[in-house]
């Protein structure tokens, strides 16, 4: 198989040293165990993320987009851009819609754009790794390099908003998303394909800004995972992962509930199911370890 | 009343209606909702807004401004896009939302310290330095939005939250004195620049 | 005529071989059954086993053909030997299909198929093969009433399929409502914007089709016959009377528009600047005339601003205005809206509304109307307050609960509903309906026994089955199309008068060969009826649904076997039995109940006799067999053409013989009703009240009758009330009058 290329996006909170900067580590090992290769877009810039649009307007969160495509058209022409985080694939299909379907728009962006001295053609696909994984691969293609089968775990595929609504996965439905339920029937393990939270929104942005009402939501959705025999939690976004795990401590302070419910992204599944390692997969990165997926790691570490 | 908002009430006199389908994003499509109702109990966060999206959707035909742009209701939203792929009528309600909240807040009509309204702004500024989003200056930043006294109070109440992702080596101190930047900022800030211009031009936001 | 030669067929196929001893069903029809000649086949309905019989008809000429086999209602094709009387037994779905394969079952699963052989062998000898009605009428023109989209649309039908037309139109010229209206509501795409009525274009039509002739400022002045053989006697206003022949009638006496003085609370009657729809209509054609945009009626003001009242006195639950939607009002107020934003879009238009109820493609139109700017308010509107300059409405803000709003228009338009004008309410006594403020007019004038007009249901619309043949009236060869029949629209009325058009060709058709009309469509059995016997009691000319029984000048009921629709209704209702069909006759069934073997006071097997309506009943139990729903063995199941056709004597005759109890299963009746000849179902209800004395003079408990309304879909319901009754019989015991009969 032809090795596969894509202009990669990873955007802010995938960092070094950023919220989700485990998550670029294992994408980085996965990509590499399913021979992808990624590039990343140079000097890309932030999407303006979900509250964004508070302070910057229509036309500024545009521009922000489609300088990334700018830049990608530039450097990598041909490639999809791909990003792993759900706000900046968001934004980043959402530009591209606007601007398809508004010839004054594609102009006014482009006359920002030349500010700084580029120009979008207006060429770029914007897709998420997940799409990737599994439109460009498929689920059977996924199942090759497993190694190290997550055989006795369960597993409840938090799917959240932002990787679902408005766009989503080709051929899912909104209401009830079977991708990560089929991923981890993939990858060996058992999936909890009725657990009920699976598009329950985590509070997004508003984490931050309205606690308590997010938190009731984080409440709702790791209990579900507890009420269906969850050994961990399983989502594609950066931000529900960041706030169904960082928050669990503050619940329990609050609501006097013992959670501690792991948390972890599908690539960390898929590389150790590939027998990659503990740092492989950024299972350090953790504030609640997931002790099970930890040892199937030390299993696969061995071989 | 700031100049902004007096001049668009002149403009628009007694058509509200007209005026979020001129200055606000995607507002052109209120006048298609069909009053369902289906977004106010898709929204997860719905029981915290005060007006849902159906009644805001409603008040703007009605005239409502005062009572639409000033409410708080918009910056509930917590960008779940629920609405949007429930709606029957494929109102893209969740950018109307964001549509109405920027238009309060560029008017200086949105509720002074609204904590998503705040928040919003500290993270497009914090974005603007750089290029791309420094979370420990935002973090900082949001704690201590209402002064240094409430800020160590709220952050010492999440520290177990901070220290857990300084363990994880998540959220960096370091961070605070420099962070990841473009290597060309100055053409980022000057399209930005550009783009806010032409947007201003446009919706009539010149003083 | 030849000599009856019976002949009883057992066949062995779909398991009944395996379930039931094949020679004992032999035995019983020779025996019992006394049939002529018994075969058994192991595949009756194959072309084998159809030849067979055929063979015997052709060769052996059997006259009366009993097949033990499947239900009547399966291989009815297979099975379809019209030149011989032919009683089906119902073993497989009545039988094996409904009872337990077991060793314990078996003998009760043998007494049924057993019994169900002698009750078709005593059934077909009663049997004669139907030699059609002589009655037949040969007219094949159709008279359309009403000259407006319904009944112009009925006429251009029915002449662009061959057949000729009598047009009479009480007003001076045709178009109707349709010839008022500025433009309408477009039928197909582009759904957006008003378009032209088309109503001058159908007027050209019908003046230049040779097929159509017309009676304007015309009415009916008396309509006799039946079916193939209407006589109407059309009055002229210039004073001549005019005589037309015709097979079939359609009715398209449209409607009226509620009184807007009835409203005076929305302004109705106060203000020039409040108008109903059509009053609209006419100020949108008297603008479009001028050459100007619409002006404020009561100055001739500019217009900035139009209120638009959703269930101006419709949708009423006070009981004062009209308790039902119209349906078409709101596409209207959208489509009136548009008079307005199509030519000026800074006029603020506001349609103000509970529910918006646009069906089919009125939902585009509507998303059009909001393209275009006009605004839909969800409330209810409380008050409209003319003023100097236009008037204030007053409404209920219903989705930001302000029961304070209001908003000032210079012009508003009320939504009132559709009032059919469907004659005389035949239901109202005529002394009743004489002392009435507005004295009702008749449309048709029918010369009929049961009244002048068309039998109303509710709201003054004409009856009809509102599920299974809503074209079908009370009357047969009479149609109603178009809002005299229900609210609609114009498509919904285009509609309408073609499919009533259809059943009036259907009709003279079916007249013509002396077959009846829907819904047992194609029968040639009719009601004849022994003179001598007759108490001229006239319950039978009352009580007929259809209005198909007259009186001749000696008082005694005057059958008019065209307009009948072969329900029985008249044999159910005559106490002196005098009535019946020549296949289906209160000895057909009679013979039958009386032919079950009843077994004795000590045997505790009870026989429960089940008469079950075959439209939906006896349908709902074969479907249980198809499934294999299990009901119990001492039932024994008769279908029946209605539950009117139950004769009382089949009750008294069924009891008196030892059964321990009797069942009926007839369709909904009342307002909802569902059964297929309206009135059957009600009518068995209402004697079936009356039995009580009947059974307290036999000495036997009232639970010995029980009549129960089901409707097709109670698959799993009917066998539940059969085991529940079965439970209810052996809790009071067997029947005393056992071994007695």
């Amino acid at each position: 198989m032809a090795k596969k290329e894509y202009a990669f996006y990873p955007g802010c909170s995938s960092q070094l040293k950023a919220s989700a900067s485990n998550y670029l580590v294992s994408v980085n090992s996965m990509c590499e165990k399913l021979d992808i290769k990624m590039t990343e877009i140079p000097d890309w810039n932030c999407c303006g993320a979900s509250v964004g649009y508070g302070e910057g307007g229509e036309l500024p969160r545009l521009a922000i987009s489609a300088r990334n495509f700018a830049l990608a058209e530039q450097h990598l022409p041909g490639q999809d851009v791909v990003a792993t985080c759900a706000a900046c694939w968001l934004a980043s299909r959402e530009t591209i819609e606007r601007l398809d379907a508004s010839a004054e728009l594609m102009k006014e962006t482009n006359e920002a754009l030349a500010a700084a001295g580029l120009t979008y053609r207006g060429q770029v696909q914007a897709r998420h790794m997940v799409e990737v994984l599994i439109d460009d691969l498929g689920y059977e293609e996924l199942a090759k390099p497993v190694s190290n089968p997550l055989e006795g775990l369960k597993i409840a595929g938090y799917v959240g908003c932002q990787t679902n609504r408005p766009f989503g996965i080709a051929g899912e439905s909104f209401e009830n998303p079977m991708y990560l339920d089929k991923l981890v029937e993939t990858l060996g393990a058992e999936s909890l394909p009725k657990y009920e939270q699976k598009v329950t929104c985590c509070g997004g942005a508003l984490a931050f800004s309205e606690p308590d009402k997010s938190q009731k939501q984080i409440r709702d959705i790791v209990e579900s995972a507890y009420d269906h025999g969850a050994d961990l939690i399983v989502t594609p976004c950066p931000l529900c992962q960041a706030n169904v795990e960082v928050y669990q401590s503050e619940i329990n302070k609050k609501q006097g509930t013992k959670f501690a419910m792991p948390v972890t992204y599908y690539s960390q599944l898929m590389t150790v199911a590939y027998g990659g390692t503990h740092k492989e997969a950024g299972l350090d990165g953790h504030i609640i370890a997931p002790g099970k997926l930890e040892e199937i790691a030390a299993k696969g570490g061995k071989k | 009343m700031s100049d902004l908002n007096t001049q668009a009430v002149e403009r628009y006199r007694n058509n509200f209606l007209k005026e979020v389908e001129e200055n606000v994003e995607e507002g052109h499509w209120v006048k298609m909702c069909m009053q369902c109702g289906v977004c106010s109990g898709s929204c997860p966060f719905g029981p915290h807004w005060e007006h849902p999206p159906q009644e805001i959707f409603m008040m703007i035909r009605a005239g409502k401004r005062d009572e639409v742009l000033a409410s708080d209701s918009m910056w509930m939203c917590t960008s779940c896009y629920n609405c949007i792929v429930r709606c029957p009528r494929k109102l893209p309600i969740t950018h109307i939302m964001h549509g109405l909240a920027n238009y309060a807040h560029r008017l200086g009509i949105a509720p002074k310290g609204q904590p998503t309204r705040e928040f919003a702004k500290l993270f497009w500024d914090n974005m603007m330095k750089k290029g791309r989003v420094n979370e420990m200056k935002l973090t900082i930043g949001h704690y201590f939005r209402n002064g240094i006294g409430a800020g160590i109070k709220e952050a010492m109440a999440m520290k177990d939250v901070g220290l857990g992702m300084l363990k994880a080596k998540r959220l960096n101190p370091m961070e605070l004195a420099g962070g990841h930047g473009l290597k060309d900022l100055k053409g980022f800030h000057a399209m930005v620049a550009k783009a806010k211009e032409i947007e201003d031009r446009k919706k009539g936001f010149v003083k | 005529m030849s000599e009856m030669k019976t002949a009883a067929y057992i066949c062995k196929g779909c398991g009944l071989g395996e379930r039931l001893d094949a020679a004992q069903l032999s035995k019983v029809a020779q025996k019992e059954g006394k049939a002529n000649l018994v075969r058994e086949h192991d595949f009756l309905c194959s072309a084998a086993g159809v030849q067979m019989i055929r063979d015997d008809i052709e060769k052996e000429a059997v006259t009366h053909v009993a097949i033990a086999a499947c239900s009547r209602r399966a291989k009815a094709e297979a099975f379809w030997f019209p030149t011989v009387a032919m009683a089906r037994a119902n073993l497989r779905e009545g039988v094996i299909w409904s009872q337990p394969d077991t060793d314990e079952a078996r003998e009760g699963t043998q007494e049924m198929a057993d019994d169900y052989v002698r009750m078709a062998c005593a059934e077909v000898k009663r049997m004669k093969l139907p030699a059609g009605n002589t009655e037949t009428g040969h007219n094949k023109r159709l008279l359309v009433v009403g000259g407006g989209v319904s009944g112009m649309t009925a006429a251009i039908e029915a002449s662009n399929t061959g057949y000729q037309v009598v047009l009479v139109e009480k007003s001076g010229s045709l178009g109707g409502w349709g010839a008022r209206l500025w433009k309408r509501i477009p039928f197909q795409e582009p759904l957006k914007d008003p378009v032209e009525t088309g109503v001058t274009d159908m007027i050209d039509r019908i003046g230049a089709d040779p097929n159509i002739k017309v009676y304007l400022n015309a009415t009916l002045a008396k309509t006799t016959g039946a079916p193939g053989r209407f006589a109407a006697e059309i009055a002229v206003e210039s004073g001549s009377v005019a005589m037309e022949e015709v097979g079939a009638i359609v009715q398209a006496s449209g409607f009226g528009t509620y009184d807007i003085a009835e409203l005076p609370e929305l302004g109705g009657g106060k203000s020039p600047d409040v108008v109903d729809q059509a009053g609209l209509e006419k100020l949108a054609v008297e603008a479009a005339a001028r050459g100007q945009p619409i002006r404020r009626p009561s100055d001739g003001g500019e217009i900035r601003t139009v209120a638009f009242v959703q269930c101006a006195g419709q949708r009423d639950d006070t009981g004062r205005h009209l308790p039902y939607c119209s349906g078409f009002c709101c596409s209207t107020s959208i489509k009136q809206a548009m008079y307005f934003k199509d030519v000026n879009p800074a006029v603020d238009t506001v349609v103000i509304y509970t529910d918006l109820r646009v069906p089919g493609s009125g939902e585009d139109f509507y998303r059009s109307g909001q393209e275009k700017g006009v605004t839909f308010t969800k409330g209810k509107v409380t008050g409209v307050e003319p003023g100097s300059k236009g008037c204030t409405v007053k409404f209920h803000d219903l989705i930001l609960n302000d029961k304070d709003a209001a908003i000032q228009a210079d012009l508003v338009v009320l939504a009132t509903g559709q009032v059919p004008n469907s004659g005389v309410n035949v239901d109202i006594p005529e002394e009743e309906a004489a002392k009435m403020e507005v004295k009702p007019v008749s449309i048709l004038n029918l010369d009929y026994r049961q009244g002048r007009d068309l039998p109303q249901l509710r709201h003054g619309f004409t009856d009809s089955h509102f599920i299974c043949f809503p074209y079908e009236t009370r009357r047969t060869g009479i149609y109603a199309a178009g809002p005299v029949r229900r609210p609609m629209d114009m498509a919904q009325a285009v509609e309408d008068a073609t499919g009533a058009t259809l059943k009036a060709i259907q009709a003279v058709e079916n007249a013509e060969l002396g077959r009846a009309a829907h819904p047992r469509s194609g029968d040639l059995s009719f009601p004849s009826f022994r003179r001598d016997g007759c108490t001229q009691c006239k319950r039978c000319t009352v009580e007929c649904p259809f209005g198909a029984i007259d009186e001749d000048e000696q008082r005694y009921p005057l059958f008019n076997e065209s307009r009948c629709r072969r329900c029985g209704t008249c044999m159910g209702a005559c106490p002196v039995r005098v009535i019946s069909f020549e296949n289906y006759s209160v000895d057909t069934v009679g013979s039958q109940i009386k032919a079950v073997d009843m077994p004795d006071e000590f045997s505790e097997k009870p026989r429960i006799l089940l008469l079950a309506c075959e439209n939906d009943a006896y349908p709902a139990l074969d479907m249980a067999g198809m499934n294999r729903i299990q009901y119990s063995a001492f039932v024994r199941v008769i279908p029946v053409r209605c539950l009117g056709s139950v004769n009382t004597i089949w009750i008294t005759d069924a009891l008196n013989s030892g059964y321990d109890g009797v069942m009926l299963m007839g369709c909904k009746h009342g307002d909802e009703y569902q059964c297929h000849f309206v009135k059957g179902s009600e009518l068995a209800n209402y004697r079936m009240s009356k039995i009580d004395d009947t059974l307290k003079q036999l000495a036997l408990e009232t639970e010995r009758v029980a009549t129960y309304e089901v409707a097709i879909t109670d698959i799993e319901r009917v066998p539940q009330l059969i085991n529940n009754y079965a439970a209810k019989i052996n809790e009071i015991g067997l029947s005393p009058l056992k071994g007695f009969a």
